[in-house]
């Protein structure tokens, strides 16, 4: 396999002085690890060096944190269709310098990913362009028009790790019942957007800021129905769910209540929805246009809390590049979405930081969970695993500039953000796709 | 002792750091954020522009050889007409622009027409349009004071002086006053910027209207909500109408115009349940029938013909005022 972006790595790295964080194997210990051949070799405390190769190289990490790279569960990427908002390449560049090493892209491309050779097109790009893995999800209905279900047997053959019709809501019953049904025999994860599409019609969190601005609100319901409607699906057809972004408390206790009946559900949160709320928006501006809409704080709130108490397992960047003729419009008029891959990790560490999480937590959320929900071999520092590494300083301060993104898109709700923690180096096989110079 | 404490008050409230600053915004975007002591100071300029409106000699030359763009994404007979007669009063070259919105790139139009229009170097650019937030989108692209003339359903700035304007001059004044602003207050920016103007000059606001057309969450803008004229109406001063759009009569929203006349209606019996010294107001353009009776929009208690007067004397102040011109200068805002 050709690897034109990455040079040849060594064959063996040994980082010492490290605080190794493994949220896959609740470790969190001061110690040296090694990493063989692209595969982590050792963990441990003052690892023997009598028997590595003379071009070892060693990383002092001087203490900071070494953990699994981020598994980002949910991206847009403009390729194929709209490769001027961004392509695989520059979202791997991205996505590597904020620390992830695999991202599922989404199918809402132009064409629709609905097809086994569009799966294959995606992978064989991302096999000569990118640094990090991109997981390729299919439509689960052919044109994401929700109304016939994709090949999801070839698909999932093909390769694609998860089925969803991404941005949009299944409006039809029926049509989520037997798409669960048969996704049940090939054990196929089904990703659901959850906005039911006439009453979130809205552009905005249905509230007081949205009455003072006079824009038309999305209330809480237009969440929380279509939810409810799908954990009744899920238990009358015993498929595989995922909620892609959840953004009210009560959804957290939908999910919370179907687990607890033994329903093979999980949720995600976009990183958005817990760092920012409704107030942000300040005078319509449209970067903060994001869906599912940034909610009041109490629903900021408890999100948070659902990460912190484990009913949500899995944050997500949300990453979904704008250009300018999609967002420089009028609040109303504008494109939902923002970019996310390079802030999602440092937004994320405002919990640790602010709301008092800890980090081994949020590290589990961003790469163990959503790595284990997908069924992938990445999130984890076990002996014989992939060697997909970040190092992290988690107190490292920095100011989020627009100019610095790598993203092709610059429509981030951080601009000129103050973050606490920054990644400085990520590794892939082993092999490292991304430093920061110090 | 009394005597002493209060003047030395008086004295540092007269100190150069206590007085009012003179109106100083940059654009008019919306009433949320102006002062009381500037909303004050505009209604005393319109109170003096209406004097010169009702001369023979209407000229005042306070911004001659000024350029002053009408830019309307939205139809609107009645207030292009006003400003561009109070542009003209003050002397200016008035230009008026009505655009087109039905392409769906109409945004990237928006800055394009933003650009280019600043290129022409306008003086004062008067825009309208149908989503909210658009108006102040556009200022950041202009060199040249912007007055929002309705966006969507956020603010419609000069509707509320000119109404403040016509009540403050049939009741004396406004702080005190209760005022029920009543009809389709979802969609309208003239609730929201009289919400805001009469909540800043201490009025009492109601809204009543059906909880179809009251959007969420709004008593916390300081407003009473009422679902009924009977409940609402009683101990009103001020009894002030709100355009019911068409496209909002026929199923959506309430089910008919006929229903909706039935219980919003002001009628004649409604009007008197409110103080006998009422006033009756309406933004126009009425639906007869609709949210008004024409005999009360013709009877002794209405006033809409003379809000469509101080619709021009404000704007004629809001220009000049923009540009530092006129009277009413420093201090004087008493």
């Amino acid at each position: 396999m050709k690897r034109s972006i990455t040079s040849k790595p060594p064959s063996q790295r040994l980082f010492v002085n490290a605080r190794v964080i493994d949220p896959s194997q609740d470790l969190d210990i001061h110690a040296d690890m090694l990493v063989t051949k692209g595969k982590i070799a050792a963990i441990g405390k003052d690892l023997p060096r009598d028997k590595l190769k003379k071009s070892c190289k060693i990383i002092d990490c001087k203490g900071m944190v070494l953990a699994p790279g981020l598994v980002d569960a949910r991206v847009f990427i403009g390729e194929p269709g709209g490769e001027h908002r961004e392509t695989i390449k520059s979202a791997s560049r991205a996505a590597a310098s904020g620390g992830v090493t695999s991202l599922v892209m989404m199918p809402d491309t132009d064409p629709v990913i609905d097809d086994a050779a569009l799966v294959e097109f995606v992978r064989q790009t991302a096999r000569e362009k990118s640094r990090i893995r991109i997981l390729p999800s299919a439509a689960l209905s052919k044109g994401q028009r929700g109304e016939e279900m994709t090949e999801i047997g070839l698909l999932s053959k093909a390769g694609a790790v998860a089925f969803t019709d991404g941005r949009q809501t299944i409006d039809s019953a029926q049509m989520m019942r037997r798409a669960l049904t048969y996704a049940g025999d090939f054990d196929a994860l089904i990703m659901a957007a959850t906005r039911d599409n006439s009453l979130g019609g809205g552009v905005m969190n249905a509230g007081l800021n949205a009455t003072r601005m006079g824009l038309p609100g999305i209330p809480r319901e237009a969440e929380i129905i279509p939810l409810e409607r799908d954990m009744r699906v899920v238990a009358m057809t015993r498929g595989r769910y995922h909620a892609s972004t959840l953004s009210t408390s009560d959804s957290v206790d939908v999910i919370s209540r179907a687990r607890d009946k033994g329903l093979d559900v999980s949720a995600g949160v976009a990183v958005a929805n817990l760092a920012l709320n409704d107030n942000d928006i300040g005078s319509y501006r449209t970067f903060f246009r994001v869906s599912p809409p940034l909610r009041n704080e109490d629903d900021r709130l408890a999100m948070v809390d659902g990460i912190r108490t484990g009913k949500i397992d899995i944050i997500c960047s949300n990453h979904d590049p704008q250009d300018v003729d999609t967002k420089r419009l009028p609040f109303a008029e504008a494109a939902d979405g923002a970019i996310g891959l390079e802030s999602m990790l440092a937004a994320t560490l405002r919990l640790h930081h602010t709301d008092g999480v800890p980090l081994s937590r949020l590290l589990y959320c961003l790469s163990t969970g959503p790595a284990k929900r997908l069924g992938l071999k990445s999130g984890t520092l076990e002996i014989g695993a992939a060697a997909d590494i970040i190092l992290l300083d988690p107190d490292m301060p920095w100011i989020l500039q627009e100019e610095e993104l790598l993203s092709r898109s610059r429509n981030t709700a951080f601009e000129g953000a103050r973050f606490q923690g920054r990644v400085l180096k990520t590794f892939v096989d082993g092999r490292t796709v991304f430093s920061r110079d110090a | 002792m009394t005597n002493s404490s209060s003047s030395s008050a008086s004295a540092e409230l007269n100190a150069p750091a206590f007085r009012p600053k003179p109106f100083n915004l940059r654009h008019l975007l919306g009433i949320e954020g102006i002062s009381t002591a500037d909303i004050t100071h505009l209604l005393d300029r319109a109170d003096e522009m209406v004097a010169i409106s009702r001369r023979v000699k209407k000229e005042r030359h306070t911004l001659k050889g000024r350029t002053l763009i009408n830019l309307f994404f939205e139809n609107s007979t009645r207030t292009q007409s006003s400003f561009e007669i109070a542009g003209k009063r003050l002397g200016m070259d008035v230009i008026n622009m009505a655009v087109q919105t039905s392409s769906v790139k109409k945004g990237e139009t928006l800055l394009d027409t933003a650009v280019t229009l600043n290129a022409m170097q306008p003086d004062l650019l008067v825009v309208r349009h149908n989503a909210a937030g658009a108006v102040e989108l556009l200022s950041q692209k202009m060199g040249c004071p912007v007055i929002n003339a309705g966006d969507g359903a956020h603010e419609h700035p000069t509707q509320a002086l000119l109404d403040a304007l016509t009540i403050r001059r049939s009741k004396g004044q406004i702080n005190g006053l209760t005022v029920a602003i009543c009809g389709d207050i979802a969609h309208s920016r003239v609730a929201r910027s009289n919400i805001h103007l009469l909540n800043a000059m201490g009025a009492q606001v109601r809204v009543i209207a059906p909880s179809t057309l009251l959007p969420g969450h709004i008593e916390d803008l300081g407003v009473t909500a009422y679902r009924s004229m009977e409940k609402g109406l009683p101990g009103c001063d001020v009894v002030m109408m709100l355009r019911l759009q068409s496209e909002r009569m026929s199923g959506a929203f309430i089910p008919s115009a006929r229903e909706y006349y039935r219980y919003f209606g002001l009628t004649a019996e409604r009007v008197a349940l409110a103080k006998s010294d009422a006033i009756v107001m309406h933004p126009g353009p009425m639906n007869r029938g609709v949210e008004i009776a024409s005999t009360i929009a013709d009877g002794v208690q209405s006033v809409i013909v003379e809000q469509v007067e101080m619709g021009v004397a404000v704007r004629m102040a809001v220009m000049e005022a923009l540009h530092g011109e006129g009277t009413a200068g420093d201090g004087a805002a008493a």
